[in-house]
């Protein structure tokens, strides 16, 4: 049994604790160790997709129990991509954190964001549906401390309606748990697509309602109309480098609702064929077209930055809702993308807000900047990839996952909205820059603002070159994609591998 | 047996989802604890409902209840438990730091969005 692939979630934990522990009033020893915790992770997360990009699929049976009776943890290729993409956003965005000095303006930071890890590296790693809540559960909590951290009376605000929201979203998670193991008797994934396969359709109503209550909790979690609210104030008050790494916890729920629609109710299975293709891709383009009014509508930098994600949130389930190889592979790489976009804007906005002053994030002409081209050249670069405008990965994303839809029934109205949101994402995002960075009202800023360090920077170029290599090893990642689109949709060498091939 | 679970369940939900559309955080709260037991009990009914029947192996028992139920509703207390700890907290210092108990988030003063 490989034992590397419990350890993105003991990795983490361990050191959270350790960093609570022994290290509580030495913030210095905390970067150490969070870094290097951050940089171990990254590679572990490599060693894995190289195991998995050979297609084998390995399991981990956590005390050795066998499959159905105990939980197993699964390493496919999908996993491994989001696990690396985690490690990787999370390092980057460790180094953001620091560069600015956000993780002290608090208590625990790092401790949170190791359990944050640990909570997402489970999320995709395991192969159990309620080990999925529980992991789900374990980054929730450690989220709604980041999301409270540093305090203020707003930002408390917006912590307590994000919690009640996602309290809510995981009774529901519970409700669905428990229906699906009142039918079929368990909660592997494997072993959940076996029963559900061999369950007379006649039978299946309790079924089908379990899938839906999944599909919902899922979806808040994606956040797609109408179940997005918790999201603007969340994302708009969350402290920078947090709001970033939010970017990939949408995606957590896109990545259940790929696996589950795949490897449990695909689309071969009759009891809930059609159940929720429709409905997540008419939602699904609400959710785009919302999310890309609310970008051009925005007042301020971090509510525009929160509608982005939700926009491109939509144009992924798009791709989602396709439940093919294709469109599968289309979805993968926009997320990819539209995490690295997504987290490279939140970075921006905060380098805005931290150099304007009281000004801050509202959207009304201000002083000149210190670094004020280097910031806008930043904001160009963020822009172009989140509203998906050549030459980067934005671009290359949408046309995907347009080449994916073009054999639907539904391709006219897909086409017509992801580019007219195009458009209508462009001219919010410019209207704003064109405010920002083009109309200084000639008044200098203030010399007092404390000095700039080059971190930040660092860190927010870090992003932008990730979103550019993506673009250009466009080849070669899609080449991947696609392997890990066909093995998802083939889901019976997931089930012999998890159930030992019985 | 039967008609009384279902009918606590189904009270305990409505209850907790009428109070959890309430405006203030305590309702809100009270009404998420509603909610979490309700869906104890859900969990722990979805092996079926047995009377008198131990979950662990024994001599000479011939029925069992389901054990799995049991454990999955032991872990959701226990991380209910925590979360309504975590909300509850968060409300009071939500609370003490605006001196209002309202779960809205008040329209933004343009001029304080960011203040860290």
């Amino acid at each position: 049994m490989n034992h590397w692939i419990i350890a993105p979630v003991v990795l983490p934990a361990m050191l959270a604790a350790i960093l609570t522990l022994s290290m509580r009033h030495h913030p210095g020893l905390q970067r150490v160790f969070s870094v290097a915790g951050c940089v171990v992770l990254v590679a572990i997360a490599l060693g894995l997709t190289v195991q998995a990009a050979g297609g084998a699929i390995g399991v981990y049976e956590l005390g050795n129990w066998p499959a159905p009776f105990g939980i197993v943890l699964v390493l496919d290729r999908l996993s491994a991509t989001m696990v690396l993409l985690t490690a990787a956003l999370a390092l980057v965005l460790l180094l953001y954190a620091i560069g600015t000095g956000w993780d002290q303006r608090g208590y625990n930071f790092h401790a949170l964001w190791q359990f944050q890890l640990m909570g997402i590296c489970g999320a995709f790693l395991t192969g159990d549906a309620f080990n999925l809540f529980v992991f789900f559960e374990v980054l929730l909590i450690a989220s709604y401390g980041l999301m409270i951290h540093a305090g203020g009376a707003r930002r408390l605000k917006a912590g307590v309606q994000y919690v009640i929201y996602n309290l809510l979203g995981s009774t529901l998670f519970l409700f669905a748990l428990g229906t699906l193991y009142a039918v079929t008797g368990t909660l592997n994934m494997a072993d959940l697509a076996v029963r559900a396969a061999e369950m007379p359709v006649e039978n299946s109503a309790l079924l089908r309602v379990g899938a839906m209550l999944l599909f919902l909790v899922f979806a808040i979690k994606a956040a797609l109309l109408p179940l997005h609210f918790w999201l603007p104030n969340t994302y708009a008050e969350a402290p920078a480098p947090v709001a970033a790494l939010f970017a990939v916890m949408t995606k957590i729920g896109a990545y259940a609702i790929l696996r589950f629609y795949t490897l449990i109710f695909g689309p071969d299975l009759d009891a809930t064929a059609n159940l929720i293709d429709k409905l997540l891709l008419y939602g699904a383009l609400l959710t785009l077209a919302a999310g890309m009014i609310g970008v051009l509508g925005a007042r301020r930098l971090g509510r525009l930055a929160a509608f982005a994600a939700i926009g491109s949130m939509g144009t992924l389930l798009i791709a989602v809702a396709g439940f093919t190889p294709q469109s599968t592979a289309a979805a993968l790489y926009y997320t990819i993308h539209s995490t690295l976009g997504g987290a490279l804007l939140f970075v921006v906005v905060d380098l805005v807000r931290e150099r304007r002053g009281a000004l801050a994030g509202a959207l009304m002409p201000g002083p000149r900047m210190a670094q004020h081209g280097m910031v806008a050249a930043l904001w160009f670069g963020a822009a172009i990839a989140v509203a998906g405008l050549p030459p980067l990965s934005g671009f290359v994303g949408k046309l995907l996952i347009l080449d994916a839809t073009r054999d639907t029934a539904d391709v006219w109205l897909i086409w017509g909205a992801v580019l007219a949101t195009s458009l209508v994402a462009v001219l919010g995002f410019a209207q704003a820059g064109s405010t920002v960075f083009w109309k200084p009202d000639g008044s200098e800023a203030a010399e007092a603002s404390a000095p700039h360090p080059a971190l930040p920077l660092v860190a927010a170029f870090g992003l932008l070159a990730g979103i550019v290599a993506l673009s250009v090893f466009a080849g070669p990642v899609m080449g991947y994609l696609e392997a890990t689109a066909a093995q998802l949709h083939a889901p019976a060498a997931y089930i012999a591998a998890v159930l030992g091939q019985g | 047996m039967e008609l009384l679970m279902a009918s606590a369940i189904g009270l305990l939900t409505a209850a907790g989802l009428y109070l959890v559309l309430r405006l203030r955080t305590f309702p809100v709260i009270v009404g998420l604890s509603l909610l979490t037991y309700a869906v104890n009990l859900f969990l722990f009914i979805s092996g079926r409902l047995v009377v008198d029947a131990p979950p662990i192996l024994r001599k000479g028992v011939e029925t069992y209840t389901d054990p799995l139920p049991q454990a999955l509703v032991l872990t959701a207390i226990v991380i209910s438990f925590g979360m309504t700890a975590v909300v509850v907290m968060l409300a009071l210092g939500s609370y003490l730091s605006s001196r209002s108990d309202d779960v809205t988030l008040a329209p933004v003063d343009e001029s304080r969005e960011g203040e860290a």
